[in-house]
């Protein structure tokens, strides 16, 4: 189980403090997927960096199975929005580097490494180097350092998002694939609503005005065959547009009453 | 471009320059300017049984300097670029005496440290151990901050951290350094070593000149630059080995 309570995050900047999530409260069990879904500027990428242990300075509390995180005593994959490849690491090297940091000196399982290379497509790339590699080859080295690490909870900052569309589709099919064998719990950050319906068991709607979630949905038509050529995923779809544009305006609407407020 | 062919350049650029040398000396004349050839034939007599010797006085010593400023400087730029109170600290200390001419600091050195080897190898660190530093901080701070994120969230230490990260990516910035230092350091060197030694290329050219012995003393130059050429080209060869991905 993750369980987030009450996380408050406030960034210093430049003198002035900034909020960036508020009061955020959030359950996921253990082997779903969570998509966040919300405009940029919502505190997304702040949730993330939380949940991956990289910002340690929050009010409230984040547990994973239990326990605050603690990046050293939990198995925690973070994929960053540019993949997080080392480029002086090749292929192999750089999905090993999970697994390295984390076991230390035990032997690793070398079969589970072949099988999830095979599984993504990254047989024959070992020894190649991230610049020689497509956006959609990175992602997926990406994908398998974090599969080998087999970690407690995967997070993932808008994956998908650099690709163009055939590919982004190929590789979240490819992740979906994986993700069943493997069943992790996943967060992932997105701001295509057509990727979070497809990859998230729960779709979190953040709001747009200061960092508190808006909506949490519990995505029905999560891992159906073929799902995206049918109507309901349309739908589905639609309404999620719809909910994400209403608090849209709402918040403009309060900008500008904020606006015509400090201009008396 | 492939390696055969860089090494072939090495061929002509060698060639081009003995060529001009030949047409200078052809066309003043003067005893001052030895022909190369003549240079040529008097080396292959006089470089086993004299000049090897200086040669290699000079290597150790450069290679001692730079290793030298590598120990301390290596780490000095680590910290200064990875952690910030380090580089708050160290830096006005590093900009204050960096600008310093070391040159002018030969006599301290030769009062303090004698007239021998370690004065001599400590000029070539001083030169060198301030470029060192500057470059390994900056590659360091050049790292973009979410490369460290995914080492973060694994729970990565700092001696993770460093192997990982900070080693390799500012390797290509401490090799420029160390190519960019080198220059200088064989000209200080050249100048030490006319004082307090009997060994060294600065003195076998030196006492070259003052015997007007012009064949000796570009003998003497010829091999200097051969030294400087092996420096460079073993950077070349560690950048193309270590750094391998850079260029992919």
């Amino acid at each position: 189980m993750i369980r987030i309570k009450d996380l408050s995050v406030t960034y210093e900047s430049l003198g002035a403090s900034c909020e960036a999530l508020r009061n955020l409260n959030l359950e996921l069990s253990i082997g779903e997927t969570c998509a966040i879904i919300g405009p940029s500027g919502c505190g997304k990428s702040t949730l993330l960096k939380v949940l991956a242990g990289i910002i340690k300075k929050f009010d409230g509390s984040v547990e994973i199975n239990g326990e605050p995180v603690i990046p050293h005593q939990q198995k925690i994959g973070f994929i960053p929005q540019n993949y997080g490849l080392l480029p002086w690491k090749n292929v192999y090297e750089n999905i090993r580097l999970g697994v390295k940091i984390k076991n230390k000196k035990q032997a690793e399982d070398k079969e589970a490494l072949v099988v999830l290379l095979q599984q993504l497509g990254l047989k024959g790339l070992e020894n190649r180097y991230p610049k020689e590699l497509s956006g959609g080859q990175q992602q997926r080295v990406a994908l398998a350092r974090a599969f080998l690490l087999q970690p407690d909870l995967l997070v993932m900052d808008e994956p998908f998002s650099a690709l163009d569309a055939i590919t982004r589709e190929e590789i979240q099919n490819v992740f979906l694939d994986v993700w069943r064998k493997h069943s992790v719990s996943m967060i992932l950050v997105t701001h295509h609503v057509e990727e979070a319906v497809y990859l998230g068991r729960k779709i979190v709607i953040m709001s747009a005005f200061q960092g508190t979630v808006n909506t949490v949905i519990d995505n029905p038509l999560f891992g159906v065959e073929d799902i995206r050529n049918d109507q309901k995923f349309f739908e589905l779809c639609l309404t999620l547009r719809k909910i994400i544009k209403e608090d849209w305006s709402k918040w403009e609407k309060k900008e500008r009453e904020l606006g015509m407020l400090s201009a008396y | 471009m492939g390696k055969k062919r860089a090494g072939a350049w090495y061929v002509v650029s060698i060639l081009i320059v003995v060529a001009l040398w030949h047409f200078a000396a052809s066309w003043m004349n003067l005893p001052i300017i030895q022909p190369p050839w003549a240079v040529i034939v008097n080396l292959y007599h006089i470089f086993p049984s004299e000049i090897a010797i200086h040669s290699f006085y000079s290597l150790w010593r450069i290679v001692a300097g730079v290793l030298l400023a590598v120990i301390v400087g290596i780490p000095m730029g680590y910290c200064m670029g990875y952690f910030e109170k380090c580089d708050t600290i160290l830096s006005p200390i590093v900009y204050l005496t960096y600008p310093i001419p070391k040159i002018s600091l030969l006599p301290v050195i030769m009062l303090l440290f004698g007239l021998g080897e370690l004065s001599k190898i400590l000029m070539i660190f001083m030169i060198i151990v301030f470029q060192v530093i500057i470059a390994v901080r900056d590659g360091v701070k050049s790292i973009p901050k979410e490369t460290y994120y995914p080492l973060y969230s694994l729970g990565a230490g700092v001696i993770d951290i460093f192997r990982e990260i900070l080693i390799p990516a500012s390797l290509p910035n401490f090799l420029t350094s160390l190519r960019v230092a080198m220059a200088t350091a064989i000209s200080v060197l050249f100048f030490t070593e006319t004082f307090g030694t009997q060994y060294g290329m600065g003195y076998f050219i030196m006492d070259a000149w003052m015997r007007v012995n012009y064949l000796e003393m570009y003998s003497g130059i010829v091999v200097l630059s051969c030294v400087g050429l092996i420096l460079f080209g073993t950077i070349d060869y560690l950048e193309r080995k270590m750094c391998y991905w850079q260029y992919k």
